[in-house]
C-alpha cells in the first residue's frame, strides 16, 4: 500500500485566473469617466445640479467609493484572491475609519 | 509496506503560480504586503483626519491667512489624478505581460508606469512651488502644515514606488525577471495600486469637496 502525503493545510485558495487585458482597459475607462464626472462637479456651471452642495458631496463620495472598490477588486485582484487578503485590508480600513471618525467627532462636539 | 512521499515545497513554487507550501497555504510575502497596506490605512487616515481638522485654520497674523483651498488649481490637479489613475492600468498590464512571458511588453509597461508616476510627482513639485510663490509654505499656518504633510507623505510613497518599478525594470533587462517572479511584480503592483487608491480619496476629500 502506498500513501502520498502533502504538506498540511496546503490549499490553493489564492490561485486565480487573471482577467484579460481588455477587462483591465474597460475598468480603466470606467474610472476615467468617473474622474471626469468628479471634475465636472467643480464647475458648477457645467451642470446646474451641482450648485447644490449636498448633491455635490453625495455624488463625490459615491464616485470615490466606487473608484476605490474598482481599483481594489480588479487591479489589486481582491476579487479573485484569497479572502484573507480582503479581510486584512478591509480590517485596516474599517479600523482607520472607525478610529478617525471617533476622533473627528470628539473634536467636533467636545473640543 | 507503506511508503510515504512528501511533496517538496519547491515542487510547485518553480512554476511561479499561486501555490504556496505555507501553514496558511498562501504566500507569506503577499500576506505581509496586505498587512502592511492595512496598517498604511491607519497612517493615511491620521494624516487625512488632521487635515480635515485644520483645513480652515488660518494663521493669526494678516500675512498668513491664505489656506491651501484658496489657491487650489483643480484643473491641473485633475490631470495629475488622471495620470496616476492610468498608471494603475499600465501596472496591471505589466503583470499580465509577465504572466504571458512577454518580457519586452513587461519592460515597456513597467517603464510607462514609472514615467506616469514621475509625471505625477512633477505635478506635485509644480503645485508646491506655486504655493510657495503665493507665500504659502509649510509653516505658514496650521492648514498649510497639514496639507503639505499629507500630500508630501503621499508623494514620498509614489517616489518609493517609482524606485521599486525601476528596480524591476533593471532586473528584467538583466534577465532576472521571468514568469517565475510574477509574485514580486504583483506585490510591487499592490503597493502602487494602494498609492493610487489613497490619491482617489485625497483628490475627492481634500481637493473637490467644497469648504464651507
Amino acid at each position: 500500500m502506498s500513501e502520498t502525503l502533502t504538506e498540511p493545510h496546503v490549499d490553493h485558495d489564492d490561485a486565480h485566473e487573471h482577467p484579460s487585458d481588455w477587462a483591465y482597459i474597460k475598468i480603466a475607462l470606467i474610472l476615467a469617466v468617473f474622474t471626469g464626472i468628479e471634475v465636472l462637479t467643480y464647475f458648477e456651471s457645467a451642470l446646474p445640479i451641482f450648485e447644490n452642495t449636498s448633491v455635490t458631496i453625495a455624488t463625490l463620495m459615491f464616485l470615490m467609493v466606487v473608484k476605490f472598490y474598482l481599483v481594489a477588486t480588479w487591479f489589486m485582484h481582491l476579487r479573485f484572491d484569497n479572502k484573507i487578503f480582503s479581510q486584512l485590508f478591509v480590517g485596516g480600513l474599517i479600523l482607520a475609519t472607525g478610529v478617525y471618525v471617533i476622533a473627528l467627532a470628539a473634536f467636533e462636539f467636545w473640543a | 509496506m507503506a511508503t510515504a512521499t512528501i511533496d517538496s515545497p519547491d515542487t510547485h513554487a518553480a512554476d511561479g503560480h499561486d501555490e504556496h507550501h505555507t501553514s496558511t497555504g498562501i504566500s507569506n510575502t503577499k500576506l505581509a504586503m496586505w498587512a502592511f497596506l492595512g496598517s498604511e490605512c491607519l497612517l493615511f487616515g491620521g494624516l487625512i483626519s488632521t487635515y480635515l481638522l485644520y483645513k480652515t485654520r488660518r494663521g493669526p497674523g494678516p500675512d498668513n491667512t491664505t489656506i491651501p483651498t484658496d489657491i487650489f488649481d483643480i484643473p491641473f490637479t485633475s490631470v495629475s489624478s488622471f495620470v496616476l489613475l492610468m498608471s494603475s492600468l499600465t501596472m496591471v498590464l505589466a503583470l499580465s505581460a509577465l504572466t504571458r512571458g512577454d518580457n519586452q511588453a513587461t519592460r515597456a509597461w513597467l517603464l510607462s508606469t514609472a514615467m506616469l508616476g514621475g509625471v505625477f510627482i512633477g505635478g506635485q513639485v509644480y503645485e508646491f512651488t506655486s504655493f510657495l510663490r503665493e507665500g504659502v509654505g509649510f509653516t505658514h499656518n496650521p492648514a498649510s502644515s497639514a496639507f503639505f504633510t499629507l500630500t508630501g507623505f503621499h508623494g514620498v510613497h509614489v517616489s518609493l514606488g517609482i524606485v521599486m518599478l525601476m528596480s524591476l525594470f533593471v532586473a528584467s533587462k538583466q534577465g532576472k525577471l521571468t514568469p517565475k517572479n510574477t509574485e514580486t511584480v504583483e506585490i510591487v503592483g499592490l503597493y502602487w495600486h494602494f498609492v493610487d487608491v489613497v490619491w482617489i480619496f485625497i483628490f475627492t476629500v481634500i481637493y473637490l469637496i467644497p469648504v464651507e
